[in-house]
């Protein structure tokens, strides 16, 4: 926890929203399948002393880190599930950028269907309450003010 | 100075006062007008100070430095916290005059109650200025030099950024006034929606633009090239966009059909309320994120109250008063109505959408204290598909008749448009060769968006059945709205189109390069001519850099140490350009930045970044070929010059007031 108040101070203060140089050269993997592999990861993972920033495009040191983290359980051979799974145990959901589906995030990722569908329902019952039929005819009075104001 | 100055700030709290009498209907108009010119005075006296680098100024010491470039000293005016509420309150104004100066023909009490309820707006923020964040204190003794500007914000892009976002934001306040006036007034009326449409239509001219060039700014200046983040302050823009967007379908139903009068009022409350929202987000820093420049929690808290009083208390008078509003004549699902009713419940929906995302992050840290991330790969999720099913019914919607429509018609006519963007789609997705399904159906979309477009222009000149002659009268002679329309519709398709390519295409390549190495980039080869150092005030030939205008121009006054990487950018051995990209160092601020090097297109864009340079002497080159990049804001522009023909539509211009519908406008 302190670490991450630390982290976070230095983010504040010390290293500013500034020209990221993300990827460096020497950390690309040779084999191009697997280093696309590690770059569709590392833009699911948020450089955690940074504001809002993917470890892909981020240039702070720990972005580095964890992204020659990721390089490294992805050439011992896990899947990017497990890669994904061992950095969230390491450091908590918070690396996390698309956070994960349970019910503590159920109203985030409920939020648009079911707005959705509520509106969709708001919208039909407000159709279905409209006649569907043309307008109601005149009443007397307003025949008569129709008239009236016909003739000026 | 610190006399004129003085004075201003004992005025500025008198106009507040003065605006609070509106409800003496006729003093609402002139006492409008005082007011902007009062607030106008003081921006002016900040600017003025900003100009000559009267450092006694607190702000002015803080924000800016002697040696910075005339322009950004201007600029910098707005570039910090204090000055930035002062533009803020300048447009406030400004909208607040125009209002009293254009609407002549408003029916008196309308008039009165919108501008007293600006003036309300007016004298909130004015409070916000002088008791948190005078922007005229004075620092005694002076100090020799300024605090310099943040040099991220020391660009073109950015320095007129603030000044339209501000303009759609708080041309927003006018559609709010309008809306919390004609809830006193308990009505709402096809004069009504014909009054607030063209500031709406304004105000989301104004945050369009705004919003592509802060996009755009992120694109050449952050140096990766990314032009969309999903950063809570980027959402806080967006989300009145977007109630703006629906905002101004739905005005079109309570003008033509005398409908949805209530939804549109909420709507219009909305769309200010998430405009003080944005402004709450950014001038608080609550939501940490790559552009809070400013952080405060006094602020914070007095525009959360400000906030929290709009926001309740204008809903609470919508709770109360919006039953009165009946809706009228007939309503049938498959219509224009209809339609607008869709895409009103879409856009809604993707702002609710961003809402949640943005404020989720806070929401669990203040429940259970754990902090989660919400970033790109969650918009992009939950975000996108409701954009998706928008843009499908868009052009079926655009050419449903009002009132009825044969769904099986309408297909009908839409039958070339869907089977040319299918077998776009289709042959984007042979030709790509296996690359995902991203590009092929984004860029179906797209199609479908603009040739709907065509279509309807089509039939509404009559072209199958009239000929090409009668055909182009016609179209000269269509209200200006329904070219609005059509205009800001295909730009929306040409920001699909860019949006779909640039996500789906780009090429990349990173690696370390020495002078005379040559990367290859897709069809083209880029080679490393070498790097050159510059301290402060060194001369610089440009030697042929042909360049974005913020790279260093020969012999300029300069504020900040640079080192310029040249790079040649051949096609098929031909040299096509000459790119120079930067890594300048900021010595007032002790900051960097990178300048990329971009050699814009209509086709793409080649956007190489100068990196760090290594142990053995080699440099890091990042080169990228970013397929139709700027369509995106091409067709954000094309969107915003829709909605400024469609204000030059008669029955739209501002205080005009017909009563009768104008069936075609003779041209001119």
């Amino acid at each position: 926890m302190i670490w991450r108040a630390v982290a976070i101070m230095l983010c504040l203060f010390v290293l500013q929203p500034t020209a990221a140089h993300a990827v460096e050269p020497d950390e690309i993997l040779k084999d191009p399948l697997l280093e696309q592999r590690a770059r569709g990861i590392s833009k699911e993972l948020r450089c955690l002393v940074c504001r809002n920033e993917s470890i892909d495009d981020s240039s702070a040191d720990l972005a580095r880190d964890l992204r020659l983290l990721v390089r490294e359980r992805l050439l011992a051979g896990d899947t990017d599930q497990q890669v994904i799974d061992f950095v969230v145990e390491r450091y908590g959901e918070f690396v996390l950028l698309r956070p994960v589906f349970s019910w503590k995030n159920a109203v985030l990722w409920a939020a648009g269907p079911l707005i959705f569908l509520l509106g969709l329902f708001a919208a039909i019952a407000f159709i279905r309450k409209r006649p569907a039929t043309g307008p109601q005819p005149l009443s007397k009075e307003e025949e008569q003010r129709l008239n009236a104001l016909l003739k000026d | 100075m610190a006399f004129a100055v003085a004075i201003f700030q004992s005025i500025i709290p008198m106009v507040g006062a003065q605006r609070r009498w509106s409800d003496w209907m006729h003093v609402a108009g002139p006492t409008a007008l005082i007011q902007f010119a009062l607030v106008s005075v003081a921006f002016a006296a900040l600017v003025y100070s900003f100009i000559i680098s009267d450092f006694s100024v607190a702000l002015v010491a803080n924000h800016s430095h002697s040696l910075k470039p005339m322009i950004y000293k201007v600029t910098g005016t707005w570039g910090n916290h204090e000055g930035s509420m002062l533009l803020w309150v300048l447009i406030l104004s400004l909208f607040g005059g125009m209002v009293g100066l254009f609407g002549r023909d408003l029916p008196v009490s309308l008039k009165a109650r919108t501008l007293a309820v600006q003036a309300m707006i007016g004298v909130a923020f004015i409070a916000f200025i002088l008791f948190t964040s005078n922007p005229f204190e004075r620092l005694l003794p002076a100090p020799p030099d300024g605090g310099d500007l943040n040099p991220l914000l020391q660009d073109i892009g950015l320095a007129i950024h603030p000044p339209f976002l501000y303009l759609g934001y708080v041309g927003l306040s006018v559609s709010f006034s309008f809306a919390v006036a004609a809830l006193l007034e308990g009505r709402v009326d096809a004069a009504w929606a014909r009054w607030v449409r063209p500031w709406t239509l304004l105000a989301w001219v104004c945050l369009t633009i705004g919003i592509a060039l802060g996009s755009y700014w992120a694109y050449y200046e952050l140096g990766w090239g990314g032009w969309w983040f999903w950063d809570p302050v980027e959402n806080a823009s967006f989300m009145p966009w977007l109630i703006a967007a629906a905002l101004l379908h739905s005005a079109i139903v309570v003008e033509k059909r005398s409908s949805l009068k209530a939804w549109t009022i909420l709507l219009a409350i909305l769309a200010f309320s998430l405009s003080l929202m944005g402004t709450f987000i950014v001038r608080s820093g609550v939501l940490t994120s790559v552009h809070a420049f400013a952080t405060d929690p006094d602020r914070g808290a007095f525009i959360l109250a400000i906030l929290f009083v709009a926001v309740v208390g204008s809903l609470t008078l919508f709770a109360w008063r919006a039953p009165i509003m009946r809706s009228e004549g007939v309503f049938q699902p498959i219509s224009r109505e209809g339609a607008l009713v869709m895409n009103n419940l879409l856009l809604a929906v993707g702002c609710a959408v961003v809402f949640v995302g943005t404020l989720a992050p806070l929401a669990r840290e203040f429940l259970d204290g754990e902090k989660i991330s919400v970033g790109a790969p969650f918009f992009d999720l939950a975000f996108t598909p409701f954009m998706v099913m928008l843009f499908v019914i868009l052009p079926l919607g655009a050419l449903m008749p009002w009132k009825r429509a044969d769904g099986g018609k309408i297909m009908g006519r839409l039958y070339w448009a869907a089977a040319g963007s299918l077998s776009i789609g289709g042959a984007v997705y042979g030709f790509q060769e296996g690359k995902g399904l991203l590009a092929p159906v984004g860029l179906a979309l797209a199609a479908w968006l603009m040739l709907g477009v065509l279509v309807e222009l089509w039939e509404r000149g009559g072209f199958a059945k009239a000929g090409a002659v009668t055909g182009f009268r016609r179209l000269g002679g269509l209200p200006r709205s329904d070219w609005g329309k059509a205009v800001a519709h295909s730009g929306l398709g040409l920001m699909v189109m860019g949006i779909a390519a640039i996500s789906a295409w780009e090429i990349e390549d990173i690696r370390l390069a020495r002078p005379g190495d040559v990367i290859p980039l897709g069809p083209y080869e880029v080679r490393f001519m070498g790097v050159e150092r510059l301290p402060i005030g060194a001369p610089f030939e440009s030697a042929g850099c042909a360049m974005p205008s913020n790279t260093v121009k020969a012999g300029s006054q300069r504020n900040f140490e640079t080192t310029i990487g040249r790079f040649e950018l051949r096609s098929r051995g031909e040299l096509q350009r000459i790119l120079c990209s930067e890594k300048r160092f900021y010595p007032v601020q002790r900051m960097p930045t990178t300048e990329a090097a971009i050699d814009p297109g209509f086709l793409r864009d080649v956007y190489i970044v100068l990196g760090e340079i290594g142990q053995d002497g080699a440099w890091a080159v990042r080169s990228y070929l970013k397929p139709l990049a700027n369509w995106i804001w091409i067709g954000a522009l094309v969107m915003s010059i829709g909605g400024l023909i469609s204000l030059t539509d008669r029955r739209y211009r501002i205080g005009a007031v017909r009563s009768k519908r104008i069936a075609a406008v003779p041209a001119e």
